[in-house]
Formats: structure tokens, sequence, C-alpha cells
């Protein structure tokens, strides 16, 4: 996770490390799992050495990083407003998956319709996975809006799957 | 064979062909299939590749050309037209895209519907109605006319109608087709539900997470199966790499 997203969750109030991971598995419901439980207090050290972040009131022990309360400095709050107003999209590598498609087919190596079917599998897979998480979580919450757009991606993924399929065996047959 | 494994529904070269000669079109081309008591089957393909004719014949709307048809133990291929009407109304459910509700009933008069075409009391059709509204989560809106509720809520509506005279078959024909994303939800937590408790569903759809949530998924091509998937998989832990969270 990109540390803008622990800076940013820090913005509301000066916290301790465990309060911040409190939110971040509020937001991510099951999703959160993935994160490992150091994770943000590694971040929380790269940030302070950064000078985006500086420890607030008694200095605590260095045995417990857990009870250290961060807030944001005045460079903080400016990268988290810089943050905001940044677009910024997850890139989905079709191209590679294309390439391969092309290349299995160009090299006679391999079938492109057996790779499609492959890659299909593991989609539908992985979106009963996404599905059976977004039916668990209750209605609005944060987590089940993430969910949803997995869920999405996954469906266009899936998509673009059988435009491929369609496309190679329509190929075959006229070859 | 015990009754336990027999399939609830059994097709042997099941047909259906339109026009003659040169204009000769097959929608369905000899489709053998079995679906299993408790299963939840997903029919995907491209439009035009027969899926609704198929699940039209599946369900007696429609007759096939050739082929034998089995529900329950029962071939209904050959039956009269009174005796597929009466099988439509008492052993099989049918969901379809647009809801076909009743515009001028009541969501409660929707369900009740059926138990009272199929000769049952107004009180015994109203204590069934009134139950599935409770099971699909539409109690308070009982009184409401269709057009006072929302897609999601008039398929809710029409998915308990098709439950009414508790078929041992639920037919849906692009369930969620009309529904935006939050409702296709409540329609997927709804099929789960009732997956759980043991219903029968062959569902064609273009919806992938429909399909995704199916126990096996059939990909149907020109009125034929070319692809027949069980679909397994518990929970791997690992939804957060599906958001990019594992990097």
């Amino acid at each position: 996770m990109q540390q803008e997203v622990v800076l940013a969750m820090l913005a509301k109030e000066p916290s301790q490390g465990s309060q911040l991971r409190a939110r971040l598995d509020r937001a991510l419901g099951p999703l959160g799992e993935a994160m490992n439980d150091g994770h943000v207090y590694v971040q929380l050290g790269r940030l302070e050495r950064a000078g985006l972040v500086a420890r607030e009131g008694p200095a605590a022990s260095a045995d417990h990083p857990g009870r250290k309360v961060y807030a944001l400095t005045a460079a903080g709050h400016g990268r988290v407003a810089e943050w905001l107003s940044e677009v910024s999209w997850p890139k989905p590598d079709l191209a590679e998956f294309h390439l391969k498609l092309i290349a299995a087919a160009a090299a006679g190596l391999a079938d492109p319709i057996d790779i499609v079917d492959l890659q299909r599998r593991e989609l539908l897979r992985r979106l009963r996975e996404v599905e059976r998480a977004a039916m668990a979580e209750p209605d609005r919450s944060d987590a089940g809006l993430l969910l949803e757009g997995i869920a999405l991606r996954l469906q266009a993924d899936l998509r673009w799957l059988e435009a491929c399929e369609q496309n190679w065996t329509d190929r075959r047959s006229n070859r | 064979m015990n009754e336990r494994d027999r399939p609830i529904l059994g097709a042997r070269g099941l047909r259906k062909e339109y026009g003659r000669q040169e204009g000769l079109v097959r929608a369905v081309d000899d489709i053998d299939l079995d679906v299993a008591a408790g299963e939840t089957l997903a029919i995907m393909g491209p439009s035009g590749c027969g899926k609704s004719t198929l699940i039209h014949l599946l369900g007696g709307l429609d007759r096939p050309s050739r082929g034998e048809l089995w529900l329950h133990g029962r071939r209904i291929d050959q039956l009269s037209e009174r005796a597929l009407a009466q099988l439509r109304r008492s052993d099989v459910g049918f969901v379809f895209q647009a809801y076909h509700l009743m515009d001028e009933l009541t969501a409660q008069e929707n369900v009740e519907l059926p138990v009272l075409l199929a000769g049952r009391s107004l009180r015994e059709a109203r204590r069934r109605a009134g139950e599935l509204l409770e099971q699909v989560g539409l109690a308070e809106r009982a009184k409401h006319l269709p057009s006072a509720l929302s897609g999601g809520q008039r398929q809710r509506v029409a998915i308990a109608r098709a439950l009414a005279n508790q078929p041992v078959i639920v037919f849906a024909d692009e369930p969620t087709g009309n529904l935006d994303s939050a409702a296709t939800l409540e329609v997927l937590r709804l099929f789960d539900a009732l997956h759980g408790a043991g219903q029968t569903f062959v569902i064609v759809t273009h919806d992938e997470r429909i399909a995704a949530t199916a126990d096996r998924l059939i990909s149907m091509r020109d009125g034929a199966f070319v692809g027949d998937t069980r679909l397994t998989g518990g929970m791997t832990g690992r939804l957060g790499a599906f958001a990019g969270l594992e990097r």
C-alpha cells in the first residue's frame, strides 16, 4: 500500500499506529487480511524520516511503538492535499496478456484459446470469492463498496476474455 | 440409481428447429443435460446462441422438435397441453428479465395468484404469500403496487411468485438483466439463500457475477454446449491482492 494512504488516514486526528490499523480494517473489511501487521509501523517510520509525520506528546519507550501518537507535519498536510487531487488509476496489464496470445499463436507453442480458457477459470474463481465476500457484507459497508468495484472490474475482464475467445475461434476457422 | 441421485431434470437429444428446408434453423441442437437436485446451473453464451429457447423447452413453455425431457422422473415432452399447463403451474417456477408482474395487483396479490390458480384457498394463498415476501425481505412492501417498487424489489417479488407452489425447479432468464449493481447483489444473496435451502436453479444469463456464484457453468454456442465447468474453490484469503493491496 502506498505511504500516502497511511498519511491520509492520519489526517483526521493524531493517532497511534493501532488506531490507524483499526481505521484501515474498517474500511477494507475482509480485504484487510492481506495487510501485514507491521506494515503500518514501517510506513510511519518512513513518513517520520521524510518529515511528513512527527511524534506527539511524551516520548514513549522504544519497546512500545504502538503507543506512540503520530500527527501530520505541515509538509505532511501538503502531501495529503496533493495526493487527494492527483488522478491515479490502477492500470490493468491487458497488453501483456494480449501479446501472450499473439506470441503463442505465432510460434505455435500453445493454443491461444486454451490460454484464454485457463485465464477465464481463474477470473471466475476470483469473482466467486469476491461475490461471496460481498454477500456477507452488511448493506452500505465501506468494504462492500470496494468489493463491488473489484467484482465489476473482474466482470469487465471476463467480457474481454469472451471477445478474445470469439476472435481467436474465428481466426482458426477462417484459416 | 437411487432416488436421491436421480437428476431432477434430464434432457436427451433435445432439439428445436424453426423454418424449413433451406431456411431451417436449429436453435437447440441435440442437447443432453442432467441437473442434479439442489444444483444451481448457469448457462451463458452470446445473444442468439439458443439459451433462451433451451430454457423455454426445459420449463415446458415451448415444445421440442425432437428429443426427450424428464422432470422429476416423469417424461414431459409428450404431455398434453392441459397436463403441460398443470405442470407449469405446480412443478416449475419462472423468473424473467422484465419481472412480468401484474401491474394492477399488489406485491402480495402477485404472489398469491399462482397459489389460487393451483386451486388452493384464498386463506392458504395469503399465508403462503406472506411467508414468501418475508423470506425475500419485502414483508413491509406487501401492499405496494409494482410501480412503487425498485427494480431489485420487483425482481424479488417475481422470485417469491416463482416459489409460490414449491416448484421442484426454478428457471430464470436473465434475472439481473435490468438491474443495477446493488440490486444484482440483492438477487445474488436471495438465490444463494434459496440454494442453501436446497432449491434447484437453471439460470440463463449474460451476467458473469451470477455465473461465478453458480455450482456449474455451461457455455453455449450455435445451439450446442461447448463447455461445462464445475465451479469450486473456497476462500483463499487473497481478496486483498485482487484490489492491489499486496504488491
